[in-house]
């Protein structure tokens, strides 16, 4: 372990080289950028003995992970915005398909209008992509949670792929003091990849068949069901990090809920802001706490349900909007737990989430007029 | 030549009875032996060859999607180079899975000189949908999206060139090619698979159900389209241009358009201006 002070994209890129994929096909797109050239470099370097595939198109990033996961190697890709968009196709296919592929999305918001700034709508969208997510709050977070998620990633139980999502700018261009494990200790967590089902010439097998209705909906559930047994297998990648790390981490952290009467849910870099509210807010006397999620798929609805329910109201503050049903991960909780919730759309485009506007959604949830309300807004430009 | 009996393209697939696309995966195949690693796009093949919970291949076979067949190989092929494999990987993708939506995965992989064999079979139009057309649906063809009527003839767009489209690339091999001459097919292909480095090869193969004849008459449009100069054979070998067949006497356009049904309602006129552009093509290369 070495102290480093890193932005979360070299974070990525430490993760990446001690993870060892073997191919590593990437196109370059803001806030994304300098993950690619990290990455290039330790190829150019001999440090990351990978094959770099220096695609056209996000489009054939993915399909080239897919083609070199089921050739039987780890993978990893990275991308943002319009280019997660871009690769929704194939993003179905690669879960469909069960390549334990991991791929780091800067988040960014989507066009139009046009803005390289942050918000977590495009990951957001792939939700229902087959894809695990996990999202991380701060460099440390990232570089951890790239190798926890190929661990998941490549389990028997589970073979699904997995995105770790770190908010563009507010994470991948701000450097953090961090810990950079050791090759022997991450060695020790992430052993070699063995493929399940990979084409070779000497056992030939067909992959990414054509199915009919008697077969297509049992291939869908099989990633239900491998959705739902990745919580046992996050929970022992879990363990087993800690042990070898000294870092623990969970599918949700909660900070300050034990006698919460508000809880705010969040994913991602704000909850360093919301934080240091809820710091001020209590010494104000206001029982007031965080619940960070920080596994989004599968959803940790058991662990949600145990914490929010003992609140008397919950504010979700998403980074994203479903039109006309307020945000997703607001519209999730409100499905999967009896809490009562209140959601709040904030920080879309890059819009600074600041501690004010933090107050405010305080404040709204408290007394509350509406179930979703839009927070930092600026009504007369509408 | 000699023709290798082992079959890697099982009998028993979905293809329509005289299906020149799986004539062509089969004879490549021969060429190209066991050690091989088969990509498709999505089309024809992919759906008549994997139904779930069959296949036909007898080699490993990999599908992702339509348009990204090049892209896919392109991974297969560094997976396979990183863990020290010396497996021969090709793509297979139909006319507009390699002209039209496939066409920036191709470019891409090309340009970035992956070891790959592109194989385009041509059909001259989307036929897994129902015969729609494509950048490669020949001038005055009828489809269903571009069908004659009052205010049209029928496709008014010659086809689109991708072998010099991929020459243009500086692809060290690329050729044209016919299932109605396998011999020249399949000497291509075993050239293709001795390239350092990319070679696409553009295989013209008559479709039964969208061109419209009887499939007992596959090879012989096949051989009708080289016979009339409307299909020409050849290479480019490290930039060397060379026709690879020549009819002993080109026959006259008029017998390959008015077998098929896709041309059936052209005028003379239209079929005199198709043969007047034949022969200018074929004086220019001597054919």
């Amino acid at each position: 372990m070495v102290k480093k002070v890193f932005t979360a994209n070299r974070s990525v890129a430490e993760a990446v080289k001690l993870a060892k994929p073997q191919v590593v096909p990437v196109y370059p797109i803001t806030p994304q950028t300098t993950i690619s050239e990290y990455l290039a470099q330790f190829v150019a370097d001999g440090d990351l003995k990978a094959e770099y595939i220096r695609v056209e198109s996000e489009h054939s990033a993915i399909s080239a992970a897919v083609g070199a996961s089921g050739a039987g190697v780890r993978v990893f890709s990275a991308t943002s915005s319009q280019g997660l968009a871009l690769m929704h196709e194939i993003l179905f296919a690669a879960a469909g398909m069960r390549s334990p592929i991991v791929l780091v999305d800067a988040n960014r918001s989507l066009s139009a209008p046009l803005s390289i700034w942050n918000d977590q709508q495009d990951t957001i969208s792939e939700r229902d992509s087959g894809w695990l997510q996990i999202y991380a709050e701060n460099a440390q977070e990232a570089l951890d949670s790239v190798l926890i998620a190929y661990r998941v990633a490549e389990d028997r139980d589970v073979l699904l792929p997995c995105m770790v999502c770190i908010d563009g700018y507010f994470l991948t261009h701000t450097v953090e003091p961090l810990d950079v494990p050791s090759q022997e200790e991450v060695d020790q967590f992430l052993p070699p990849y063995k493929p399940y089902v990979f084409l070779d010439p000497e056992n030939p097998m067909s992959i990414g068949t054509f199915t009919d209705p008697e077969y297509y909906m049992e291939a869908r559930y099989a990633i239900e069901a491998a959705m739902e047994r990745s919580k046992g297998v996050i929970a022992k990648a879990n363990k087993e990090f800690a042990e070898i790390f000294g870092r623990e981490y969970d599918f949700v952290e909660p900070y300050r809920c034990d006698d919460a009467e508000i809880i705010i849910v969040a994913m991602g870099s704000v909850c360093g802001t919301i934080k240091d509210v809820i710091d001020s807010l209590r010494d104000e006397g206001e029982k007031v706490g965080l619940l960070k999620l920080r596994v989004f798929r599968p959803f940790p609805t058991k662990e949600l349900k145990e914490i929010l329910e003992k609140a008397s109201k919950v504010a979700v503050l998403d980074k994203n909007i479903s039109f006309g049903m307020g945000g997703v991960l607001y519209n999730d909780i409100k499905v999967k737990t009896n809490a009562d919730v209140y959601g709040f759309i904030a920080g879309l485009g890059g819009r600074d989430i600041t501690p004010e506007y933090v107050r405010e959604i305080v404040a709204k949830t408290k007394n509350p007029t509406h179930e979703v309300e839009w927070i930092g807004l600026k009504k007369e430009e509408v | 030549m000699e023709i290798s009996d082992q079959e890697f393209l099982a009998p028993g697939h979905r293809g329509c009875a005289g299906c020149g696309a799986t004539v062509g995966v089969r004879l490549a195949l021969k060429a190209l032996g066991k050690n091989t690693v088969a990509v498709s796009a999505t089309g024809c093949l992919e759906v008549i060859t994997t139904p779930y919970p069959e296949t036909a291949w007898d080699i490993p076979w990999i599908h992702v999607a339509f348009e990204n067949a090049a892209a896919v190989a392109s991974g297969v092929e560094r997976a396979l180079k990183s863990q020290g494999k010396d497996a021969q990987v090709v793509a297979f993708a139909g006319d507009g899975g390699t002209a039209d939506i496939g066409l920036q995965a191709l470019s891409g992989a090309m340009e970035r000189g992956h070891n790959i064999i592109y194989i385009c079979y041509d059909n001259e139009a989307y036929m897994n949908t129902g015969v729609q057309r494509s950048g490669a649906t020949p001038y005055g063809a009828s489809t269903t999206t571009s069908p004659p009527g009052k205010e049209s003839f029928g496709e008014d767009k010659p086809k689109k060139n991708i072998p010099m489209i991929m020459a243009a690339h500086g692809v060290p091999y690329v050729a044209t090619a016919s299932i109605a001459y396998p011999e020249d097919f399949m000497k291509k292909v075993q050239k293709a698979r001795e390239t350092d480095g990319p070679a696409y090869i553009h295989l013209h193969q008559p479709c039964t159900t969208g061109w419209g004849y009887d499939p007992s008459k596959t090879i012989e449009m096949g051989r009708l389209a080289v016979e009339t100069g409307s299909w020409i054979l050849y290479e480019i070998e490290e930039g060397e241009f060379r026709v690879t067949y020549r009819p002993l006497q080109r026959k006259a356009v008029d017998e390959y358009l008015m077998a098929q049904k896709r041309f059936k309602h052209l005028t003379d006129e239209e079929r005199e201006r198709i043969q007047k552009n034949v022969d200018a093509l074929c004086t220019e290369l001597k054919i």
